[in-house]
């Protein structure tokens, strides 16, 4: 591809000068989660852009190491070629979002609990530390139990231990055709039927609830999804597959509304009693809520199902945007911190107000 | 020097139950070892609680007085990952071993840590669920020791190491703080530590509560038996079945040495006249299983398959499984010892790496078995030695050593699953350059500032490598010259 380049080096510099002037730096890939994490600070910003192409893509061995700035829509046009996808199917909206932004965002689509998250697929990583230095953990084989897992710990770290100058992600073949059922049932039921294919080990890789409407999307043939519809006595749903692209990128109509934007992760069958509507994916396990509830009553509710809620998008960015943490677990991620980035050089304040 | 073990064992008999509590010499003696055998030591005491409570009391006890903890589940481990602390505590897990929870809905299974992998897929199989990973070792070894070794098998390929199928640990620390880890959700807020907890082989924490993911099984499994002329025509049929874009629930080949082995052993019906035999499951409904298999045959005759056979019923398909979930000890009766090696490669680099370690073979007058998750280009390459004879357990060390760093050469890793331990810790630096061990070593401190927990286990200390660097280097060259580097 034209415009593939290798800027570890000019990266590497930038790193050692911000050490020397004691300044900090904000990490961009494109800048589309700019809305996503605590409200950004004053610093400097670090355009990763740059420093992007893929290295290499052996399909056989369903892996892909690509610099971390490469956009991800030419990651999957790679792997389309090949009749291969990124598994957690990333959502990325006009193609400017970047593997590495991606990684370091370590949000997954609809297909997550079935294809895995980013944290799953990574396999590899190349590292630049807050103290200037290139180092390379985990590799391009599936199995890899030398050492600490520290290249997966970076997915969803959103760049606070170092940059993602290189990615080795793990690739799945992408099912040759999908399908989308619409449940015509009350939420309860619907929910309980989704429940039972899942339990029948059925080619589901996304669903979709709210309100009165209920989807599922299968990964199978025609005559199979026939056969599937025939024994749970359901519909073919003419729902293009750009409705599952638009739930992916909040496109569609619920995610336009200007209230705070609650993420909630939960145990599927976890009961919530809210009377606002909850759009929920992952067959439950991913809710979306919006709300204006304040932060610790959405908190306690959430944390008292074992969950934990994190304010997606709009409202006061200033305070915990993620779920907070027990204190000895804060203080052990305080900890690690200070052995990647010991200057707080990386997006200080971005994750938790802590660090 | 050190603490006596004497008065140790009296401070906790106040803690502990005395049953839990074992310190007389010649009891102490079954402890001194896990699978690896070549390494043994005899613990200062060995204790073995009934709950999470006692661990905690245990903890809290060894960090006051700085003793080193060695953590142990079924010692099944092949990498010495629990061969005890001569001045420590061997503290055995095994005991906590109920189920605590099969949640259907949410199909997950909370455990303690004792439990053993095959219980967890009994206990689930009522309500159509088992837990996926399945180690060959799983009648025997514990979830503790699989989260701790990020434990792999057969069917990891299709459903993911132990990584993949954990969603929370309960860990204490070292001081005895009890934390939760992950939650039974799809993620957990702040950074991943489940990730790093997950294959930290007992040096970061002990696990004292697990919740695994269970998956319904499937309608229906079909695995189809390869034979082949040529072993390094069967590792590119491995390669031929993936492009395909076929995803099988298992791929494993075995060489000629390993298949005759398994097939004296356990009657599994294999062609022992075969260089190499590749088993391939597929699962699923009745119909994909049909279609799938049908596919999976003419991909293996298209890729010079001799013959390929399909199970004829369920008790053939189990046979065909146990001549391989055998291999180990089928192997085992080959020779008065074995030692296991767990390198994993890029699978196109199958056919290369076997050739290479048929001559090491000759070089070192070493008889290797090959058996291998071949889908996940993780090999085991099984050296047959005699211990009795003098430096024949060296010249195995020095030749699993080539394998290990013939791995890293050609892209790989020196363990794919059985964990560093002990006996792979001279090969971490011809793995991993300096910084990166010191970021481990940085990444241990966090938890274990005192390193009490599994001292000198995993990471190779800086001087450690320096001084086998110096070994292994002959004359300024490096192994395998031909190779490019990775
Ligand atoms: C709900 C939702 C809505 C979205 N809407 C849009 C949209 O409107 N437009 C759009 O283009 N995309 C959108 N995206 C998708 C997003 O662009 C991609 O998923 C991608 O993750 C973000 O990549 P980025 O390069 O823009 O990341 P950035 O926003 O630049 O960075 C995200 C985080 O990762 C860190 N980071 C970035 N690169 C690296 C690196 N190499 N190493 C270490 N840390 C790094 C940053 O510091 C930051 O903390 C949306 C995603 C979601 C989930
Ligand atoms: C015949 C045979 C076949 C095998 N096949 C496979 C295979 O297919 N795949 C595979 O991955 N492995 C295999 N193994 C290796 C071994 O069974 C696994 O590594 C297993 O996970 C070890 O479990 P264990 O309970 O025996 O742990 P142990 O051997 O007792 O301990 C292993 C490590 O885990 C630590 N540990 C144990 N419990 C805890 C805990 N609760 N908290 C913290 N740390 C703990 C120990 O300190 C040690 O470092 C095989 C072994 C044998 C003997």
């Amino acid at each position: 591809m034209s415009g593939d380049q290798d800027q570890s080096s000019r990266l590497q510099a930038n790193i050692k000068d911000a050490i020397a002037e004691r300044s900090c730096l904000r990490l961009m890939g494109s800048g589309s989660k700019d809305f996503y994490g605590r409200g950004l600070g004053q610093q400097k910003v670090l355009d990763l852009s740059g420093n992007r192409g893929i290295v290499s893509y052996e399909p056989t061995e369903l892996v892909i190491t690509a610099r971390g700035g490469t956009p991800l829509d030419e990651i999957e046009a790679a792997l389309e070629a090949n009749g291969q996808m990124l598994p957690f199917e990333p959502p990325h909206f006009d193609g400017k979002g970047t593997i590495g932004g991606a990684i370091a965002a370590g949000l997954s689509g609809p297909r997550r609990p079935w294809g895995g998250s980013p944290r799953d697929l990574l396999l590899g990583i190349k590292l630049l530390d807050g103290q200037g230095r290139i180092m390379s953990f985990g590799g391009q084989v599936m199995k890899n139990v030398a050492g600490y897992d520290i290249s997966r710990l970076m997915a969803g770290a959103m760049g606070t231990l170092g940059i993602l100058l290189e990615v080795s992600i793990k690739v799945l073949p992408k099912p040759v055709e999908e399908h989308s059922l619409i449940i015509d049932r009350d939420p309860d039921s619907a929910t309980r039927l989704i429940g039972e294919m899942i339990a029948d080990s059925q080619p589901i890789t996304a669903s979709y609830s709210l309100a009165d409407k209920q989807a599922v999307r299968l990964a199978c043939n025609h005559q199979r999804l026939g056969a599937i519809c025939l024994k749970y006595g359901l519909q073919e749903s003419s729902e293009s597959s750009d409705f599952w692209q638009q739930l992916r990128d909040q496109k569609l109509d619920f995610f336009q509304q200007s209230k705070p934007l609650w993420r909630l992760s939960l145990k599927p069958t976890s009961p919530l009693e809210l009377t606002e509507p909850c759009l929920q994916e992952w067959s439950g396990g991913l809710r979306w809520l919006y709300s204006e509830r304040p932060a610790t009553e959405i908190r306690t509710l959430v944390e008292s199902q074992g969950g934990h809620a994190i304010q997606f998008r709009n409202g006061d960015r200033s305070g915990d945007i993620f779920h907070p943490l027990h204190p000895r677990i804060l203080q052990i991620q305080q900890g690690l911190k200070a052995v990647f980035d010991p200057h707080g050089l990386f997006n200080p304040g971005r994750h938790y107000s802590d660090y | 020097m050190g603490i006596d073990r004497q008065s140790l064992a009296a401070e906790f008999l106040n803690i502990l139950p005395s049953d839990c509590v074992i310190f007389r010499e010649e009891e102490l003696i079954p402890f001194e070892c896990d699978g690896l055998s070549a390494y043994r030591k005899v613990p200062l005491i060995v204790l073995l609680p009934y709950t999470a409570e006692q661990v905690e009391l245990v903890l809290k006890h060894c960090h006051e007085k700085q003793v080193p903890v060695v953590a142990r589940g079924a010692g099944t481990g092949l990498s010495g990952g629990a061969l005890p602390h001569e001045q420590g505590v061997l503290l055995s897990l095994a005991r906590l071993n109920k189920i605590v929870e099969i949640d259907q809905d949410n199909r997950l299974a909370c455990v303690q840590p004792g439990v053993r992998n095959l219980a967890v897929s009994e206990a689930a199989k009522p309500y159509g669920l088992y837990y996926a990973p399945d180690p060959s070792s799983q009648i025997a070894c514990s979830i503790g020791g699989n989260v701790a070794e990020n434990a792999g098998g057969v069917h990891c390929l299709k459903y993911g190491l132990t990584l993949h199928n954990v969603v929370q640990v309960t860990l204490l620390t070292i001081d005895g703080e009890r934390l939760t880890i992950g939650s039974n959700g799809l993620d957990a807020p702040g950074l991943d530590l489940l990730t790093l907890i997950t294959g930290s082989e007992g040096m970061l924490g002990l696990v004292v509560e697990v919740v695994v993911k269970l998956l319904p099984i499937p309608e229906r499994q079909q695995v189809a038996l390869a034979a082949f002329d040529d072993v390094e025509i069967a590792g590119k049929a491995v390669a031929e079945i993936i492009a395909k874009g076929i995803l099988p629930a298992g791929l494993e080949m075995m060489d000629n040495l390993s298949l005759r082995a398994a097939e004296d052993f356990v009657h599994a019906g294999y062609p022992t006249d075969a260089a190499a035999i590749l088993l391939c499951e597929v699962d699923g409904s009745e119909d994909e299983v049909s279609e799938e298999i049908m596919r999976v045959r003419q991909i293996l005759l298209d890729s010079g398959a001799r013959e390929v056979r399909t199970a004829e019923d369920e008790t053939e398909r189990m046979r065909f499984w146990a001549g391989r979930k055998n291999a180990f000890p089928a192997v085992g009766r080959l020779a008065p010892d074995y030692y296991c090696m767990d390198g994993t490669i890029p699978r196109n680099q199958l056919g290369k790496v076997l050739t290479m370690i048929g001559e090491m073979s000759e070089k070192y007058g070493l008889p290797c078995a090959n058996v291998f998750h071949a889908g996940d280009g993780n090999l085991h390459p099984l050296i047959l030695y005699d211990a009795n004879n003098e430096g024949e357990l060296e010249k195995a060390e020095e030749f699993g050593g080539e394998i290990l760093e013939l791995c890293v050469a050609v892209g790989g890793t020196i363990t794919g699953e059985h964990g560093v331990g002990i006996e792979k810790i001279n090969q971490m630096c011809a793995q991993f350059p300096d910084p990166e061990l010191e970021t481990f070593h940085a990444v241990k401190a966090v938890f274990d500032p005192h390193n009490l927990l599994n001292p000198g286990k995993a990471i190779p200390t800086l001087a450690r490598c320096a001084e086998f660097g110096a070994m292994h280097v002959h004359a300024g060259k490096l192994r395998f010259p031909e190779l490019e580097r990775f």
